[in-house]
């Protein structure tokens, strides 16, 4: 290995994988995101707490601009998304392009799943593979099958959504998305739709994706998850950062009261 | 039943009821896609023009929506070229009954664009597709499948409505078997006929219909919830 190999290595190992800064969300009147930052290097998994109302959704929703924010920035591995005001108010992206490019890079895993009935489980995880990335249906075939068996359900390729149990289609909705293999893996309450004897089958394949090393932002009112899974956690409360940390500092002694008292209620 | 050598005649204009149907179903089918998306718009000046065309649309009977698209392009062209051009009855035939369904056509699409839920437009536009690859790979399949039981009901009225454009001289089934009733004194007969062949084009159409309806509907078939 040569001096600048080393030295490229180097300077990207520093480039986080996802920064954040000073995001502000404004419904009218209502500030619902107060000026958060967040710096996800590689292989973080972040958890986001917080009670109901607090802006997680939010937060995680403006980060591939599935709502607009008001104000901050968003960059992705270095790279800018550039943003423009609106005559509403609110920010959105200056060139499609780099949106679309950007949200294929940033996964998304919804509440619901949001897996698309029409499709067979396997046209699902084909789908944005060719239409997006330019794969060719042999190569994406050959993806989503690995993919499949990945989350255990290899038998089920050619099953509608709707046959599925929440856990399946949840684990679907996971390969689906990374079928595009993302830098970045966002997940938004993900098993909070379950029926609870299918909750552990989704946070297990969660947790093994973490053990891979990728990058994760996680939602999540599974504390004991968010414990022994995360790298840092974050707890929010009315938009605003009250504590960031590692989980041993703060699910056992954290500095904010709200923060105390959530987990009290919540562990 | 004796058809004193008029049967070729209706079969003909048979085939042109049909084309005119199918013509103006393709057409109005696309003026009803756009008009619910000018409906569901940001734009207020689209919304605007999607809802008069629906409101000015409805409120008048499709017969006189045929003679005056008829003879107002007659007029219009008159005045612009300064003599009498005779436009066909088939177009504007095709015009006034394109524009009639795509109004109808336009609140199917409205309503059934509403009842996809608001998750599966994100989960596309989440993973990176265009605008255009979220309504033509998720949206058009979804509300193909709730819009068609409305669309289908639509195509019939559309059948029956195309007798209309007789009254212009398109020599459609309902001209033809007027024409052979002149001829033969036998009104009964060739009206009747006419009824039968109808009705027997709705009893297919409904079978179609039917058919197309349950291929789309196959993926949600013993769904558990
Ligand atoms: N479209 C909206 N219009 C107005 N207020 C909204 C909208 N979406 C969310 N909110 C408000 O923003 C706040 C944060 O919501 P959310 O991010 O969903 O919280 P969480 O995910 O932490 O439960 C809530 O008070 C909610 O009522
Ligand atoms: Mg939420």
């Amino acid at each position: 290995m040569n001096n600048n190999t080393d030295q490229t290595q180097a300077a990207s190992a520093k480039i986080p994988t996802l920064e954040v800064n000073d995001l502000y969300k404004r419904y009218g009147t209502l500030e619902v995101l107060k000026g958060i930052s967040l710096t996800a290097n590689e292989g973080d998994v972040i958890s986001i707490i917080g009670s109901s109302g607090s802006g997680k959704s939010t937060f995680l929703r403006c980060l591939n601009l599935l709502e607009k924010p008001s104000q901050g920035s968003i960059a992705l591995k270095g790279e800018q998304l550039e943003l423009i005001k609106t005559s509403d108010g609110q920010l959105e992206a200056r060139k499609r392009r780099q949106l679309e490019s950007m949200r294929a890079r940033i996964g998304f895993v919804f509440q619901n799943f949001n897996l698309w009935p029409h499709l067979t489980i396997l046209e699902n995880i084909l789908l944005a593979q060719v239409v997006v990335k330019g794969r060719s249906k042999a190569e994406a075939r050959e993806r989503a099958e690995a993919l499949l068996e990945k989350v255990g359900l290899a038998g089920k390729a050619r099953a509608y959504p709707g046959h599925l149990s929440g856990g399946q289609q949840q684990r679907i909705a996971i390969a689906r998305t990374l079928a595009m293999d993302p830098e970045v893996l966002l997940f938004d309450e993900p098993t909070s739709a379950l029926d609870p004897e299918l909750v552990n089958e989704v946070l297990g394949v969660m947790q093994a994706l973490a053990e891979e090393g990728r990058t994760m932002l996680i939602v999540t009112h599974e504390m004991r998850f968010a414990r022994d899974v995360s790298s840092q956690v974050m707890f929010l409360h009315q938009g605003r950062v009250e504590e960031f940390g590692p989980p041993s500092q703060v699910f056992t002694q954290p500095n904010s009261d709200r923060c105390k008292a959530f987990l009290s209620s919540h562990l | 039943m004796d058809l004193h050598g008029f049967g070729h005649l209706l079969l003909a204009g048979t085939w042109i009821t049909l084309k005119l149907a199918f013509t103006s179903l393709f057409f109005g089918l696309i003026l009803g896609l756009l008009g619910a998306a000018a409906k569901l718009s940001p734009i207020r000046i689209l919304r605007w023009i999607a809802t008069t065309y629906t409101t000015l649309i409805r409120g008048i009977p499709e017969l006189l929506l045929v003679l005056i698209i008829y003879f107002g392009t007659t007029e219009i062209l008159l005045r612009m070229f300064d003599k009498y051009i005779e436009i066909s009855a088939f177009a504007a035939g095709v015009t006034a009954l394109s524009i009639a369904f795509g109004a109808y056509a336009t609140e199917v699409f409205r309503s059934a664009l509403q009842e996809i839920p608001k998750g599966q437009r994100e989960s596309a536009m989440a993973i990176g597709m265009t605008r255009w690859q979220t309504f033509s790979r998720i949206l058009l399949p979804q509300l193909w499948r709730v819009a068609l039981p409305g669309l289908g009901n639509l195509f019939l009225v559309l059948l029956k409505d195309t007798a209309l454009v007789s009254v212009i001289g398109l020599d459609d089934l309902m001209r033809q078997a007027y024409v052979a009733a002149g001829f033969t004194k036998l009104p009964f007969t060739f009206y009747l006929m006419a009824a039968l062949i109808y009705l027997l084009l709705t009893i297919i159409s409904m079978q179609v219909i039917r058919l197309l309806e349950k291929r789309a509907n196959r993926p949600w078939q013993g769904a558990r919830s």
